[in-house]
């Protein structure tokens, strides 16, 4: 069974259809850069995926179970548009605080090996609201690796990112891929995203116009996509 | 059968904690909500002394109901803020994705609540006793167990309503507005405990259906939150 299972997927908000019949997988060790324009309903989906909003119709299945289930939230990494951090604690604290959350054995051990990897045990203890924008990225990155999770859910995770915290995502993404997780990331930057993508779904006004693998053509003209299945 | 379900307790109670304290901690490095709120009931009370005489033996009957009207008024600020403080950096969406059930993030959120509400009472209770000239410390334990009985219940709607209205643009005109009627049981009851505790007297038996009531309506409205806080912050 495929880790990540959509399956007839609608989302209404009122009478609006923002998603209609989204069906997809993703495979052990694949990567599904989900494309579309502003609005297409990828956030939408990647929020359903997570558990965080509900279908109207259809279901998800993450790791064979309901996306709600307790068990399935332990394998999920989601690093969305904010940076789920809290101004107030410190690098350390946040990351203490998601280890426990999610129950791991060992948090605190967790926390400092997850600074060290993302070079911030130097500042383990600043507070977060005095980190620059390239630093709270990356312990943002941490934060949704922390647990190590077989699902990886990006929305748009290389905006606004600076250029160490970029190479780190590639970094970690790709090992994530060589370990036989999954990932879907959902992007703008059709590059980055092309690169690291092994298929590729497209939606256009929440429809899905094109899924499948990724080709040699949508990596030598990152435009290829939409001209063939997108709106003029 | 029952070590799994020992385990269950003991992980959502952790889980509760971790919240509760994470709340106190970001509360207590900023002190937003207390500092407003403690600032908030001073003054209520200052104002509420100039318009009541407090030698008048009416004014020392409705006493109550005025400690009462503070403490709900001066809530409604740290409420507010409970839900409101996850919408920076998207906090919430972590929280909700997170194996953490609803119920322990709801229980979390309601203990920091809780104490940051009586922390705010304490400082009220003997400003109170020298405005209104009562003897409130004569019947200080059972007085003690009301007030907490009745900053239990405000804690729990309004920490419920606080996740109901946290995506909303006047949330904080709407979270009083939702919580006061709601609260009217328990808060009547609050007050008809009260009046004669602060006043040195204590709680005879004609009072005890107001205790029940207000024991009730915190088992019920706890358990209530509990059972529907998934829904709410999953949509």
């Amino acid at each position: 069974m495929n880790p990540v299972q959509v399956a007839g997927v609608w989302k209404y908000y009122g009478d609006y259809p923002a998603l209609r019949d989204i069906s997809f997988e993703v495979q052990p060790g694949a990567c599904m850069a989900l494309l579309g324009r502003n609005g297409a309903g990828k956030t939408t989906l990647l929020r359903i995926v997570a558990g965080l909003a509900r279908p109207t119709r259809g279901g998800v299945s993450v790791c064979g179970a309901e996306c709600r289930n307790r068990a399935t939230r332990h394998s999920i990494g989601i690093l969305g548009h904010g940076i789920s951090l809290y101004d107030e604690l410190s690098a350390f604290e946040n990351l203490h605080l998601f280890a426990r959350v999610y129950g791991l054995a060992e948090p605190r051990r967790a926390a400092m090996e997850w600074l060290e990897r993302t070079g911030l045990d130097r500042v383990r203890d600043g507070l977060v609201r005095e980190f620059s924008r390239g630093m709270r990225q990356r312990l943002a990155v941490a934060r949704a690796f922390l647990h190590e999770p077989s699902v990886l859910l990006l929305d748009e995770p290389f905006t606004a990112l600076d250029d160490r915290a970029i190479a780190l995502l590639q970094t970690l993404l790709r090992d994530a891929l060589a370990g036989g997780r999954s990932i879907v990331v959902s992007t703008h930057q059709l590059r980055e995203a092309l690169e690291l993508a092994t298929h590729v779904a497209l939606l256009v006004r929440g429809r899905l116009a094109h899924t499948g693998e990724r080709t040699a053509e949508m990596l030598e003209d990152a435009g290829w996509l939409y001209r063939h299945y997108g709106e003029a | 059968m029952a070590v799994p379900a020992l385990r269950g307790s003991v992980s959502f109670l952790r889980q509760s904690f971790t919240i509760a304290s994470k709340d106190l901690r970001a509360e207590l490095r900023t002190k937003e909500a207390l500092n407003a709120s403690v600032a908030f009931a001073l003054v209520i009370l200052l104002l509420f002394s100039f318009a009541f005489e407090p030698t008048e033996v009416e004014t020392r009957q409705i006493s109550g109901g005025l400690l009462w009207l503070v403490f709900a008024f001066a809530g409604a600020l740290i409420l507010n803020r409970s839900f409101a403080r996850e919408l920076a950096n998207d906090c919430l969406d972590a929280l909700v994705a997170a194996p953490i059930s609803g119920a322990a993030l709801f229980l979390g959120k309601a203990v920091a609540n809780l104490a940051l509400l009586v922390a705010v009472e304490l400082v009220c209770l003997p400003v109170f006793g020298v405005f209104y000239n009562v003897p409130w410390t004569l019947q200080f334990w059972p007085l003690m167990l009301v007030v907490l009985l009745g900053t239990w219940g405000l804690t729990v709607v309004g920490t419920m309503f606080s996740a109901l209205t946290v995506n909303l643009r006047l949330r904080e005109l709407m979270l009083p507005m939702l919580v006061y009627p709601i609260m009217v049981p328990g808060l009547l009851a609050a007050v008809q405990l009260t009046t004669p505790l602060v006043m040195g007297q204590p709680l005879a038996a004609d009072l005890m259906p107001w205790l029940r009531l207000l024991v009730a309506f915190d088992v019920i409205f706890t358990a209530l939150a509990l059972a529907l806080v998934e829904t709410v912050l999953v949509r």
